[in-house]
């Protein structure tokens, strides 16, 4: 068992080149390499922020505390308030079930945490509606006893939690799974309840890897489009979060508000780029330390 | 004297006092792509109207997309306290579903259309291709840019008009017409969902010799993005008529019957018809209409119920599935 992970231990930052192609080849790659970067995602990044500032700053700011906008980034980030938690709620005990008991059908759950990865976010959007809308299954119920899913805030909180889950889940399954199980039992056997399991062995070890997921997550749920657009509505000032109110004043011919209501989202890129990074390097080092603890355990 | 003064306060109180001092009502518009603007200058004004009438403050959201994902998402519950879409058939499908009677264009005049309006072509300046009517289009090399009409009220209007004048050239007949819409259709470069985003890659992505448009959104782009076009009126085009209703399962349940109705009224004002007028709406009062009357250029204009027996007919002949247009139109065919 410890031969087939013996990598970890060994593995330096920095190996020995193993390539011996001329210079030419590397030169090219990297050229094409940084020029596709170049043109595909520096440029248009930049656009939206020249764009967002023909004006001047004042304008800027102007079209951002306008009401409509206002309430699009207020509704933004409410529906992620409300998604990220529950995905990280779900995603820890997903994983957790996953990674440290075994059960029939965990296969198959693996494979459904996935779905929302591999279906077309206008699917995602339209299976509430085929649900809660007013010719859905549970329309007439929820007609009567008056409750608005579909073209509301719960609607579209649904599709984002939706097209979200899989993110920190999926990042905890194979930590967790490295991380095996001895540390909790050990936990366990000295006396520890469930809960003091969990805080004070299981979350310290992979708080890195789930922050890495949630932030993932985060910048899903603020930046999607096609499923919230489908349980959307588009009333403006009501349903439109940043995304779709990007489309909106587009559409109207107000490119200034336009590329500046995309340049807060495109901000969030940057930023969630950023912590991504910083994170995904403690997350690494965690797994690493993981996987070499438990080869070291297990070649004693 | 005073007396008196005071008593007839008490008195008023009294009467307003049943439903508190000025209520805040909300309505919400469901509406097609192109009348954004329209509804934008029309809530302020009708916000103040019935402010002044009845002392309430009434706001009114917009809700803006092609006409037939509109009606969907109408029909899935999204509760519009009225619509104002871009042709009878979609608020049909809407009574389909028992929403609203199926009489509700009986319910205001002129077919419940407060304005009407028609297809136009919008070319890049000077008309390089030389593009003066319908006929022009079917020649092999010009790149046509319209919405979907299985989404978009416009685009099928704008079908329907290419449809109309190949039957009315001489020797005209159904197969002749189903051979150059097919033409026509087989130029198409982009087709969008939407009468907006056809516009925005006509205008602003710079895709295509000739946008087939409503002819206020022509106007509209005009106005907003400068003097990069110009207008082509064909020798014969439709008379779109896009109506409005108010939805009664969504008023009745809301309460907001009287508000509604009034808010439609008010557009058959001569202020409603005004502001339709200044936004590139044909109005129907005449002497609005009159006021404006260089604005529109006058064409002949053929109406769906002459040409095609009404929107049901016209739906279901030429935009159900595997209809006329289904047949026509294949995309990424060869030309």
């Amino acid at each position: 068992m410890s031969a087939s992970i013996a990598l970890p231990g060994a593995t330096d930052r920095y190996e020995a080149p193993s390539t011996r192609e001329p210079l030419w080849v590397k030169v090219t790659l990297i050229t094409l390499a940084l020029s596709f970067f170049a043109v595909f995602l520096l440029l248009p990044l930049g656009t939206v922020f020249a764009e967002a500032l023909r004006k001047g700053w004042g304008t800027y700011l102007t079209v951002l505390v306008e009401p409509d906008a206002l309430a699009s980034i207020r509704l933004t980030l409410l529906v992620a308030a409300i998604a990220v938690p529950l995905n990280l709620v779900f995603g820890v005990a997903a994983a957790w079930a996953i990674a440290k008991f075994e059960f029939p059908g965990k296969r198959l759950l693996i494979t459904f945490i996935d779905l929302p990865f591999s279906v077309s976010p206008v699917i995602s959007g339209l299976i509430y509606v085929l649900m809660f809308g007013a010719q859905g299954w549970f329309g007439p119920w929820l007609a009567e006893h008056d409750v608005k899913i579909i073209f509301a805030v719960p609607g579209i909180v649904l599709a984002t939690v939706f097209v979200t889950f899989p993110f920190v889940a999926r990042e905890l399954i194979p930590l967790m799974e490295a991380q095996g199980t001895e540390e909790e039992e050990a936990a366990v056997v000295l006396g520890a309840s469930g809960w003091q399991v969990f805080w004070h062995t299981t979350l310290p070890n992979i708080k890195w890897g789930l922050l890495y997921g949630v932030i993932l997550c985060n910048a899903r749920a603020m930046g999607e489009f096609g499923a919230v657009s489908v349980v959307s509505g588009h009333i403006r000032g009501k349903t439109n979060t940043m995304p779709l109110h990007v489309e909106i004043l587009y559409n109207e011919y107000n490119y200034a508000a336009a590329f500046a209501v995309a340049s807060l989202l495109a901000l969030l890129a940057l930023v969630t780029l950023g912590l991504k990074a910083l994170v995904e390097r403690q997350a690494n080092r965690q797994r690493r330390e993981a996987l070499r603890e438990r080869a070291e355990s297990s070649g004693e | 004297m005073k007396l008196k003064a005071l008593f007839s306060v008490l008195a008023a109180t009294a009467l307003i006092g049943g439903n508190a001092l000025a209520a805040d009502v909300e309505l919400l518009n469901v509406s097609y792509d192109p009348t954004r603007e329209l509804y934008q200058d029309y809530n302020a004004a009708f916000a103040k109207y019935w402010k002044a009438k009845t002392g309430d403050n009434v706001k009114i959201s917009q809700s803006h997309g092609g006409a037939g994902k509109q009606a969907r998402a109408v029909i899935d519950g999204l509760e519009a306290d009225v619509v104002t879409l871009a042709l009878a058939y979609d608020i049909d499908a809407i009574a389909d579903r028992n929403l609203i009677p199926q009489d509700w264009q009986k319910r205001l005049p002129h077919n419940a259309s407060p304005y009407t309006s028609t297809i136009v072509f919008l070319v890049r300046k000077g008309n390089p291709k030389n593009l003066k009517d319908w006929s022009d289009l079917a020649k092999p090399g010009i790149e046509i840019i319209t919405p979907n009409p299985k989404t978009s009220g416009g685009a099928r209007w704008n079908y329907l008009a290419a449809w109309a004048y190949a039957l009315q050239q001489p020797g005209g007949n159904e197969a002749k017409a189903k051979e150059f819409v097919g033409q026509i259709y087989r130029n198409v470069k982009v087709l969008d969902s939407g009468a907006r985003g056809s516009t925005t890659t006509f205008a602003e992505r710079g895709i295509g010799d000739v946008l087939l448009a409503w002819e206020n959104e022509a106007y509209l782009s005009l106005k907003e993005l400068g003097d990069k076009f110009e207008i082509v009126v064909p020798s014969l085009s439709i008379l779109a008529e896009p109506p409005i209703t108010v939805v009664d399962k969504v008023v009745d349940k809301r309460g907001t019957r009287k508000v509604a109705q009034a808010y439609l009224e008010y557009l058959y004002s001569p202020e409603g018809q005004e502001i339709a007028a200044r936004n590139f709406y044909r109005p129907q009062d005449p002497k609005i209409s009159a006021k404006y009357a260089d604005k529109f250029v006058k064409t002949r204009l053929i109406t769906i119920d002459q040409v095609f027996g009404g929107w049901r007919n016209a739906q279901k002949v030429h935009f159900s599935d595997g209809g006329v247009f289904d047949q026509i139109y294949a995309p990424g065919a060869k030309r």
